[in-house]
């Protein structure tokens, strides 16, 4: 059985048969007896300077429990949202973290900016009363654009904030080192890249249930999040002032994050502060507007990018420089993606010995930004392979061949990179090949002909993308701003009839936990799949977690889950020698099955488990019971690779990009479940196609509201924009953690917007800035026609 | 949503009786355009008449040369009627690509037309194949019809009752959908009809329009070929974040090239 089901096996998701006939329980499903539903007025303004706020009226319509303000909010000594990493600029002083409060006071910053909320019996009542709050603005001139942001006459978004900076943060080679390589070098190209904002759109909503029972003065917040034990710390030690002890954060199913569910947001703040204070349980349930208007968007930086080469193509110098957008407030970890995790990985696969990363992260008057799938590494490579084309380009050398002459060998490792980080394994040229391979590289000429033949521009692109994942030492992290420490946590527990819980501080929300997790168990101790359960998304079940996003789930969450067994396993070994009669030095373990070694004496794990709640026949001095407890801490982020291949087909007529193929070869490590993990890369994929082709938020440039407000303006990707993929797989395994695994979630995502957007350069002869809608692409196209003609 | 009355009325008289009474009383067809528009509270009737179970209004016949189709009739149903795939292949081709298929499911051709969203894709046939708009007080043909962005000369209260098509020697569409919504960014309706060729434009301009020039090449030759160089002026178009005009009017050339060449 275990064969099947093991570590290596395609096994179904357990969670999909509750996911698919609509059984799954999300936090909109919950409803608790006398619960109140909370409708939040927001701002239509982007920046206004709020003169009047009469609730009086709102307050006597039928229905309404409370119309709270942010008065109410600073009376109860509620505290601001937080950001929860702490940046240090290049002088050394720390960001700027102006207030946010959880409602506003006196000035709104963005549009959909809370300005009140109303608490009644139904949510049509919250929302008609919301209609009767009289609210006086003068709208203030916003501050939307980037570079506008920085300059001296540019609208303040906070006093706190002096020229709208939130801190100017430099990494890697002096700057002047780098400067002197770049005037010595051979070659030099340089490109200026806009990195679009993205609105997350996970398929549900953000929501949230806030119970008190006055009894036991507990609090309950049920919350679409991907890290409930830190919610909860949020919550209790920062904002309310509760002990952790007294909030009880349950995540049930939850429809997808991709980064926007980690952060603590003001929803649920007032769902829990409101829920004690009015004595009822209230809800919130984000409808896709104010999803779009209040979820932490992604990306949105412009960068200069430079990369100086020798005459043969070396790499010898790269020179970043990047403005990112906070937008209005910090939102949780919004200060360390385009810092620790952008300037970090700006060495790519790349031996380049020098790299100077400059980041001037800004305040305007748009909603947040933080993480967001990738956070931070699909920046640093579209930075890295869209210079790398580049320079392919201008050297008139092949993409792949350049690639070849620059990578970090495979006896290298671990490689020192000039930015910090130290890669632990790999082997890029051979992932290249098997990508070139796959894609048939050497046929592309003929494929490009063919489509010229139809009037089709062919083209294709690479992109050979490295991350750091299994987010991390806490030391390492410590020392450079992280609030939090990155280890996690499980427990694993066997029942006396052989069944097992596992206890996981992981999150799941699409990512096939339940299944993965319990092929490492079963695998591990022999207990059928169908008998593990686990668990996750309830602090009150889960001892202590630190929750899921950077890909750290199975590299630093299933490492905690084998030390656990390994526990078990040793534990285990004392009671089946004592049944054995045996030295628990000649025992063997394997697959659920202790042995006497060089006999044909054996005791199964689950008579091991019966005997550890049934000790009348024990061993002298041992505990009772078949439970323990371990925590991760990795000594190092894992660093998966890959190679992308991008392969396009233009109109010339229309501006449309085809995808005609795709290639995708990636370097997890070891794999537990490939089904999956090939579900994570196309859903990767799917996201990072929607960044270069389809999506982008836009915001109007003078009155700060948000046109793509909608799906009726902003474009996700669907099925029948992608092909087939053709994925497939190296395995260079992760040396420094248990299972050699180095995580999946983001790489798509990662690698793909600079795949397509080479290739389409490739096709058209232009560079042009993402998404490469029709329009853009037909304009680059008829610009080059007519310098032809000229 | 605000509260309304609901009304579902049995006839065609019922109807208009309650649309009549209530002056801000609206009718509900498919609802997949005053629904979104009532939950985003951005309309506040006193009054909703669903048309579901109104006989009048729905069914779809072909007797020699016309098509008649009742205004409540689905995107689906016209997309599937072969009767309509044999008199007139491009108007079941333009229902089988209108939104996605729960709005086809849904939707119909009078709530489509009745609302003339300057992006919707029937107001281009009807306007192409010179179809005929009965209501439940006149006849109006599609070249009095509509009048710009969501206006047509439907008076308060009136109702649409069906549409005559008159079957056009050959036609064809040709659209380019806004990548995000999938309505049309450019639509292109092509027919050679009796009276001559008409070409009609939806997605481009405010309203949909009839390209004289288009229809002025296609006249001397019916293929795409006769189109080659000829350029529609960008004045007066949409231009937005997902077009700008110049490039909506370049793209009216390719659509209706596209649209001759699946006219056959
Ligand atoms: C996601 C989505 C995608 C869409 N994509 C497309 C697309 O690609 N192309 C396209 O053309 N359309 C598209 N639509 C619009 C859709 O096809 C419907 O045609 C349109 O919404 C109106 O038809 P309805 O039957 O839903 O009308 P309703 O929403 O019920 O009514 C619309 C308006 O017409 C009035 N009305 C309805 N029936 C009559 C009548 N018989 N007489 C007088 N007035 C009447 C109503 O009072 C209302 O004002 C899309 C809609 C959605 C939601």
């Amino acid at each position: 059985m275990t064969a099947h089901t093991g570590i290596g096996a395609a096994v179904r998701r357990k969670e999909d048969f509750r996911f698919i006939t609509g059984a799954g329980r999300y936090t909109d499903d919950i409803n608790r007896p006398g619960q109140a539903h909370a409708y939040f007025l927001r701002s239509p303004h982007a920046f206004a300077r709020i003169k009047k706020l009469d609730t009086a009226a709102a307050a006597k319509m039928p229905g309404v429990v409370a119309v709270l303000t942010g008065a109410d909010v600073q009376a109860d000594k509620v505290g601001g949202l937080i950001c929860g990493w702490v940046l240090k600029g290049k002088s050394g002083e720390p960001h700027k973290a102006p207030p946010h409060p959880v409602i506003a006071l006196d000035h709104v910053r963005h549009v959909g900016d809370q300005v009140a909320v109303v608490i009644a019996d139904t949510l049509a009542q919250a929302r008609d009363a919301a209609e009767a709050i009289v609210v006086e603005y003068e709208p203030l001139t916003p501050v939307i654009d980037l570079r506008r942001a920085l300059e001296a006459d540019a609208p303040q978004v906070h006093p706190e904030a002096p020229g709208n900076l939130c801190y100017d943060w430099e990494i890697g080679t002096p700057k002047s080192e780098v400067d002197a390589t770049f005037a010595a070098a051979a070659h030099r190209v340089s490109l200026d890249l806009v990195n679009n904002r993205l609105v997350p759109n996970p398929m549900e909503p953000r929501a949230a249930v806030g119970e008190y029972d006055r009894g036991t003065d507990e609090l309950v917040c049920y919350s679409t999040s991907q890290n409930p034990h830190v919610l909860r710390l949020i919550l209790c030690a920062f904002i309310l002032g509760i002990p952790e002890h007294k909030l009880r954060v349950i995540a049930p199913d939850v429809g997808g994050g991709f980064g926007s569910k980690i952060f603590c947001y003001a929803e649920e703040t007032v769902c829990v502060w409101a829920a004690r204070k009015l004595g009822r349980p209230v809800k919130w349930t984000s409808d896709r507007s104010e999803a779009f208007m209040t979820d932490a968007h992604g990306r949105d930086h412009i960068t200069k990018a430079e990369l100086a080469m020798d005459a043969n193509g070396k790499f010898l110098a790269m020179r970043v420089d990047t403005i990112a957008n906070m937008g209005a407030y910090l939102s949780t970890f919004a200060t360390a993606v385009p810092t620790y995790l952008y300037g970090l990985l700006l060495a790519g696969q790349y031996t380049t010995p020098q790299v100077h990363c400059n980041v001037r992260a800004v305040f305007t008057n748009t909603t947040a930004v933080d993480a967001y799938r990738g956070a931070g590494r699909p920046e640093a490579t579209y930075v890295v392979e869209r210079l790398v084309e580049a320079a392919a380009r201008h050297l008139k050398v092949d993409p792949a061949e350049l690639r070849k002459r620059n990578f970090v060998p495979p006896d290298a490792f671990p490689y020192q990179t000039p930015v910090v980080v130290a890669y632990d394994s790999g082997n890029y040229a051979n992932t290249l090949d098997e990508a070139l391979k796959l894609a048939d590289y050497a046929g592309f000429p003929a494929r490009k002909a063919e489509a010229a033949a139809r009037g089709k521009k062919r083209g294709i692109g690479f992109s050979a993308y490295i991350e750091a994942c299994g987010l991390a030492p806490s030391a390492v992290v410590g020392s450079i701003g992280a609030g939090v420490g990155q280890w996690e946590s499980a427990q694993i527990r066997f029942n006396a009839t052989g069944s097992v819980f596992v206890n996981t501080g992981s999150h799941s929300h699409g990512q096939g936990h339940e299944t993965t997790f319990a092929q490492i168990v079963s695998d591990r101790l022999g207990v059928p799949i169908d008998q593990v359960e686990v668990v996750h998304g309830d602090t009150n079940r889960v001892p202590m977690g630190m929750g899921t996003y950077g890909s750290r789930s199975l590299a630093v969450g299933g490492s905690a889950i084998m030390k656990a067994c390994d526990k078990i396993i040793e534990k285990g070994k004392k009671i089946a020698a004592h049944l054995m009669e045996a030295s628990v030095d000649d025992l063997e373990y394997e697959h659920g099955i202790y042995k006497v070694a060089g006999t044909d004496k054996s005791v199964p794990m689950a008579q091991v488990a019966f005997t550890a709640y049934v000790p009348f026949n024990y061993p002298p001095g041992l505990e009772p019971g078949l439970e323990e407890s371990a925590f991760y801490d990795p000594s190092n982020f894992t660093y998966p690779s890959g190679v992308h291949i991008a392969e396009v087909e233009i109109d010339p007529d229309t501006g449309i990009t085809t995808i005609a193929n795709w290639t995708a070869v990636d370097d997890f490590g070891n794999v537990v479940n490939p089904m999956i993990v090939e579900g994570q890369v196309h859903g990767g994929i799917a996201q990072g196609v929607g960044q270069a082709l389809l999506e982008g938020a836009v915001y109007d440039k003078d009155s700060g509201q948000l046109l793509t407000g909608s799906f009726m303006d902003y474009c996700m990707p669907r099925a029948d924009d992608l092909p087939s993929f053709n994925v497939g797989m190296t395995h260079t395994p992760c040396p420094h953690n248990p299972l050699g695994v180095k995580g999946c979630g983001e790489a798509g995502a990662i690698a793909s917007p600079a795949a397509l957007m080479n290739a389409i350069t490739d096709a058209i002869g232009t560079e042009i800035q993402m998404p490469a809608t029709p329009e853009k692409v037909w304009r680059a196209i008829q610009a080059n026609s007519s310098a032809q003609a000229a | 949503m605000y509260q309304f009355e609901f009304h579902r009325p049995k006839s065609l008289a019922e109807a208009a009786a309650l649309l009549e009474a209530n002056e801000d009383a609206k009718a509900l067809s498919g609802g997949q355009t005053l629904l979104p528009t009532l939950k985003q509270r951005l309309a506040s009737p006193s009054d909703v008449v669903d048309l579901s179970a109104v006989p009048e209004l729905k069914g779809i016949s072909v007797s020699g040369d016309t098509v008649t189709i009742g205004a409540f009739t689905r995107h689906v149903d016209v997309a599937k009627s072969a009767e309509v795939a044999k008199a007139i292949p491009a108007l079941s081709q333009l229902a089988a690509h209108i939104g996605d298929p729960a709005v086809r499911n849904r939707g119909t051709i009078g709530g489509s037309v009745a609302n003339n969203d300057p992006a919707a894709d029937y107001p281009s046939a009807v306007l192409a194949l010179n179809a005929t708009i009965h209501t439940n007080k006149r006849t109006i043909a599609a070249d009095d019809f509509f009048k710009g962005l969501f206006e047509t000369a439907l008076d308060a209260g009136e109702l649409i009752v069906k549409f005559t098509f008159p079957v056009p020697k050959r036609a064809g569409y040709a659209k380019f959908p806004n990548p995000a919504s999938r309505y049309a960014m450019v639509g292109v309706f092509v027919a050679e009809t009796a009276s001559g060729v008409r070409v009609a434009v939806t997605g481009a301009g405010p309203g949909v329009f009839r390209a004289k020039e288009i229809e002025a090449a296609l006249a001397g030759s019916f293929s795409a070929a006769s189109l080659d160089g000829v350029k529609v002026p960008s004045a007066g178009m949409n231009s937005d974040m997902h077009g700008s005009a110049e490039y909506r009017a370049h793209l009216v050339t390719v659509m209706a090239k596209r649209a001759v060449a699946a006219a056959g």
